[in-house]
């Protein structure tokens, strides 16, 4: 046996099942806002159907798309899987262990953003400027609750690598860190308060109006990559919440992934029960969300101190 | 129980921003109620053996503050029949901002201050500073009276947490008479809201800055 063949083993495996069970997730979420609101609701497995058909449709090219217009959604989906591997699954397995990875994390979320406006804007279709630009002016508030949120935990765990920082106390800080991270869960994939999935009014819609203009094999990639990032978050969520690291690897991800289907009830009955945001509370919100992971940032480095 | 000390105190600074953040009068007087309601059971806390005097005094101020004088702030608000929406000098995230800011400095700068070996596990400084800054930026930052009065009285539970330092030498008589007076102010500012009212019809402060004949 070749000594790396089991890290690249264990990484290809890991890819696979975070790739195969994220369309899961969105899955989730539609049928608990339907078992909420009395119907019935498409199935669990809906998004891969409609992946599967999407995969086998032709793409239809806008006359002035440039090569960005591709690439945009191929890059954003890279970089998301990126992500994805640096979240650690369970304890003994850690993700890719890199010093630091907590900031490639936060950048390669970036990117996959950049990715996705900027093949957006490639058409040059206004709507889809302005959903670009919501988007990204959403992302400058939440990105800095998420640092915050993760600067949290690296300092209760006393390391900036992913695969070290999540070591949950299940303290004040983390149902701090809970109310935070999950406001930024619902913002950085366009949920409901900041973003409405469902709707077809080009004037409200922030993420899905950026896709209008993709068809076939790149709209796939770009519903893929949706539910995927939703899918890290609901475990990074998981992971910064319920502490886990005393359970054999076996239970750790059954929890794991029970704990993440869980959220994504959670985030189901939020949609239910909220209405959208007005465009300038949002900041308010998001604000509010930087504020609970600083100070959970602050219990982590006061109660170091008082204890 | 100091645990629960700092929790309690955590939850009040918490609710601080609660009040900076709303943007309704109504949410604002529950949050400074809620929070005279989690400080009045602060002494059955820091105190091992409860007199009489010590469990009629928390409960005495948790009645007041949580229950007495928010129902006459609503009824002032009621009977002024005011418009609920709070309008804010510094907007509400600049005002947030400030206040979290105003938080953690009360937590830096309680680091370097003397205290008892007993209060120096505690929460009881910052909390204390922390909510005295917060209730004067309510107070300036909103031009309404009764989100004034409801800065007067976060700042007032800012100076309460302050005396619990002094819980040992200082008799809960003085507490007690701070109380009254805050009661009564609340009366007086009541019936200056009344008159505010019927001279201007709206209870902007900003009103009362020019001097007429």
């Amino acid at each position: 046996m070749i000594a790396w063949a089991e890290p690249v083993a264990s990484t290809l495996l890991r890819a696979i099942a975070w790739i195969a069970l994220a369309p899961l997730v969105p899955g989730i979420i539609h049928r608990t806002k339907a078992w909420i609101a009395g119907r019935r609701g498409p199935p669990i497995l809906q998004l891969y159907y409609d992946l599967a058909r999407l995969w086998r449709k032709e793409v239809v090219w806008s006359s002035v798309a440039s090569p960005m217009h591709l690439l945009g959604p191929a890059v954003a989906w890279v970089a998301v899987l990126g992500a994805a591997l640096l979240v650690p699954t369970d304890a003994a397995h850690a993700g890719l262990d890199l010093p630091g990875s907590a900031i490639l994390f936060v950048y390669l979320l970036a990117l996959a953003r950049f990715g996705t406006a900027a093949a957006a804007m490639d058409t040059g279709s206004a709507f889809e400027g302005m959903g670009a630009a919501r988007e990204v002016s959403y992302a400058v508030l939440s990105e800095v609750a998420l640092v915050t949120g993760l600067l949290a935990l690296s300092v209760h765990g006393g390391s900036a690598s992913l695969a070290h920082m999540f070591d949950a106390s299940g303290g004040v800080g983390s149902a701090l860190l809970a109310g935070g991270l999950f406001v930024v869960l619902l913002a950085e994939n366009c949920r409901v308060p900041f973003d409405d999935p469902n709707t077809h009014l080009e004037l409200t819609m922030v993420h899905e109006v950026m896709v209008l203009d993709h068809s076939g094999p790149p709209l796939a990639v770009i519903l893929h990559g949706a539910s995927l990032k939703l899918a890290i978050f609901s475990v990074l969520l998981v992971k910064a919440v319920v502490p886990l690291g005393q359970h054999s690897p076996l239970v750790a991800v059954a929890v794991l992934g029970a704990a993440a289907a869980g959220v994504g009830v959670g985030v189901g009955i939020a949609e239910s029960l909220m209405a959208r945001l007005a465009f300038r509370r949002v900041p308010l919100l998001l604000t509010t969300a930087f504020l609970l992971n600083l100070f959970a940032l602050l219990v982590e480095v006061e109660g170091g101190r008082l204890r | 129980m100091t645990d629960t000390l700092n929790l309690l105190i955590g939850i009040a600074a918490g609710l601080n921003l609660l009040a900076l953040a709303s943007s309704r009068l109504p949410s604002m007087i529950r949050a400074a109620a809620l929070q005279g309601l989690v400080l009045g059971v602060l002494p059955l806390l820091l105190e091992d053996d409860w007199s009489v005097l010590l469990v009629a005094m928390a409960a005495g101020t948790a009645l007041a503050k949580g229950f007495v004088i928010p129902s006459l702030l609503r009824r002032a608000m009621h009977a002024a029949s005011i418009d609920r929406e709070v309008e804010p000098l510094i907007g509400f995230v600049p005002s947030l901002l400030l206040g979290a800011l105003a938080t953690i400095l009360a937590m830096l700068l309680s680091r370097s201050l003397p205290l008892l070996p007993e209060h120096s596990r505690t929460l009881l400084l910052p909390g204390a500073l922390a909510t005295a800054i917060c209730g004067a930026l309510l107070i300036m930052a909103r031009t309404k009276a009764i989100s004034q009065v409801c800065g007067y009285l976060v700042l007032e539970n800012g100076a309460y947490l302050f005396g619990l330092l002094l819980l040992r030498s200082t008799p809960l008589l003085v507490e007690a008479g701070i109380l009254l007076d805050l009661t009564v102010g609340i009366f007086v500012i009541g019936i200056v809201v009344d008159r505010i009212q019927r001279e201007f019809d709206s209870l902007d402060t900003r009103n009362l800055t020019e001097l007429h004949e």
